[in-house]
């Protein structure tokens, strides 16, 4: 099939409709706008269910009433919305029910901005709304990369019964770049044992996140574990860039992971042996092949648009094994490979020692400039 | 091999669908492409740029900080965006729209009055298609006919009829650079 040349936001909507897409309900907000607009056509064109709603809190209720049926549902916000909607998103996590988020990050906190940021990494990873779970997190780099991920998404949340979120930024959102589209899947709609989907002439499925009897939340919570305990060892996405012969290695994730792979063949091009590691789950995180990468690397170069927060993750990682650079640009600053390849050329210069803070070393060189 | 080129202008001159096009011709040429516009709250103030990354293997960044390569269509972008061009690289302006000459010799430049060959051309909301032939006649990243496909392809039906005169002015104003160029010293 031919390439076409699509904007991030269109993508992303047109390969979830590809993908089985039932039910969409959004609210706006820049710099995803696009995808809102362009279902606002296209979903009723299909006879699918298309709702944009007076809140982000009404759409994320909307979302899980449409969830409880077992039809593949989606929102898609920006990080102020999917503040928002952190309330619905722990009742749609504690009743055990699949969606799919898509979040195209901007500059924070607060209203901030609308340019492209990952400072919504924490939120986004460690769960957001109130409770234990554990949200499944895809963090495409490129808009093939999302489109092809978006049929992913949807069967990993219909698989665990789970929040999916797809974590972009507003660039990624914004860009165009030539893709090849998935074929067009029919919609299935399966008799799911839990889906609230019409009783009659069967048992009645109860769907719910009140568990008053302490034991049962228990029981409740261990389930959420169990189902997210296997996404964790069959889960595991990331990309891998000139890592055979690296002894330097940069980690960064979605737009700062693709920036550093031009840093990284810049390095390469002065000789430097560098290499990229992108993941591309962000959770479950990589920590077993980052862990690995310690054994060859001499150094690690950890770059986000945010301060610090995957850094956490890698050191978990790495466990002070060897020693750690981070670099971070903040509030919606997209930053330029210049950046990245003097933070290689420092490291190289001078790996520092395992036992360095990387992030409070950053902040005195920010502080410093 | 990578190439990158910024433009840049006021909303409504057509920068946002100079990179599209440019885009269009080297996906259709079989290469990597990425486009990116500013979206944020500049282009709402009226003037509007974007990046066109064009390679033989994945991209990276899908901006960089000194492209080799820039279209400016007013006097604002000019004065903020001239000391970006990467030294060596090129620099097209529409002096249609400035009346000052390129500060430095250290990049390859010419002025181009975009608007008025736009107009002799036939219609003077070509100046930004003027703009691309004259930079594709400094940096030969693409051919005229790789545009000339991309816009036969691309262009929507309703405008398909414009097509001869925006062939007429991407090669006028690959003419006009050609005569007209300053070589970077």
């Amino acid at each position: 099939m031919a390439r076409e040349m699509w904007k991030g936001n269109e993508a992303i909507a047109e390969a979830a409709v590809r993908a089985g897409l039932e039910a969409y309900f959004g609210y706006p907000i820049t710099p995803q706008n696009e995808v809102l607009e362009y279902l606002s056509h296209r979903m009723p064109e299909l006879g699918r269910a298309f709702v944009q709603a007076e809140s982000e809190p009404a759409v994320i209720n909307m979302v899980y009433g449409a969830a409880c049926t077992g039809a593949r549902v989606m929102t898609s916000s920006s990080s102020p919305g999917i503040s928002l909607m952190q309330e619905g998103l722990s009742y749609i996590a504690g009743t055990e029910v699949p969606m799919v988020l898509v979040n195209v990050m901007r500059g924070g906190p607060g209203l901030g901005n609308i340019a492209p940021s990952q400072g919504d990494y924490n939120q986004i990873c460690k769960g957001g709304g109130h409770g234990d779970y554990h949200p499944i997190v895809l963090a495409p780099a490129s808009i093939q990369e999302a489109v092809d991920l978006m049929p992913v998404a949807f069967e990993l949340a219909h698989k665990y019964l789970n929040i999916c979120t797809i974590l972009i930024d507003g660039s990624i959102g914004q860009m165009m770049e030539p893709i090849q589209l998935p074929e067009m899947q029919p919609v299935v709609r399966k008799e799911y044992g839990w889906a609230v989907s019409g009783a009659k002439g069967r048992e009645r499925h109860i769907l719910t996140s009140i568990y008053l009897d302490v034991p049962t939340e228990e029981k409740t919570n261990l389930r959420l574990l169990g189902r997210w305990r296997e996404a964790q060892a069959n889960e595991i996405r990331y990309k891998e860039y000139f890592l055979d012969d690296a002894e330097y290695v940069v980690i960064g994730f979605g737009t700062a992971g693709r920036i550093a792979l031009s840093a990284v063949r810049a390095a390469r091009a002065q000789g430097h042996k560098v290499g990229l590691f992108r993941p591309i789950s962000v959770n479950p995180f990589p920590y077993k092949r980052v862990e690995e990468l310690c054994k060859q690397a001499k150094s690690f170069l950890v770059v986000e648009m945010n301060t610090g927060q995957m850094l956490k993750d890698v050191q978990a990682a790495v466990r002070n094994r060897i020693p750690m650079r981070f670099y971070g640009r903040l509030g919606g600053v997209m930053p330029f490979p210049d950046e990245f390849i003097q933070e290689i050329q420092e490291m190289i210069k001078n790996p520092g020692k395992p036992d360095d803070d990387p992030a409070d070393l950053w902040y005195q060189r920010m502080m410093a400039r | 091999m990578q190439t990158e080129v910024f433009l840049a202008g006021f909303g409504g001159q057509g920068v946002m669908f100079a990179g599209q096009v440019l885009s269009y011709a080297a996906m259709d040429a079989g290469k990597e492409v990425t486009w990116i516009p500013s979206y944020g709250p500049e282009m709402r103030g009226g003037t509007a740029n974007c990046t066109v990354v064009i390679a033989d293997e994945e991209i990276g960044s899908p901006l960089v900080q000194n492209p080799p390569a820039a279209i400016i269509m007013n006097l604002p972008s000019l004065d903020k965006y001239e000391s970006m061009v990467k030294p060596g690289g090129v620099l097209i302006v529409n002096s249609s729209m400035v009346d000052r000459d390129v500060a430095r010799n250290d990049i390859t430049w010419v002025s181009v009055p975009c608007n008025d060959i736009a107009e002799e051309a036939g219609d003077k909301r070509m100046a930004n298609i003027v703009a691309t032939g004259a930079l594709l006649a400094l940096l030969p990243v693409l051919s005229l006919d790789d545009i000339e496909a991309a816009l036969n392809a691309h262009m929507p039906g309703r405008h398909k009829n414009l097509l001869p005169k925006n062939v007429d002015a991407l090669k006028r104003g690959a003419e006009y650079a050609k005569q007209h160029v300053h070589k970077a010293q």
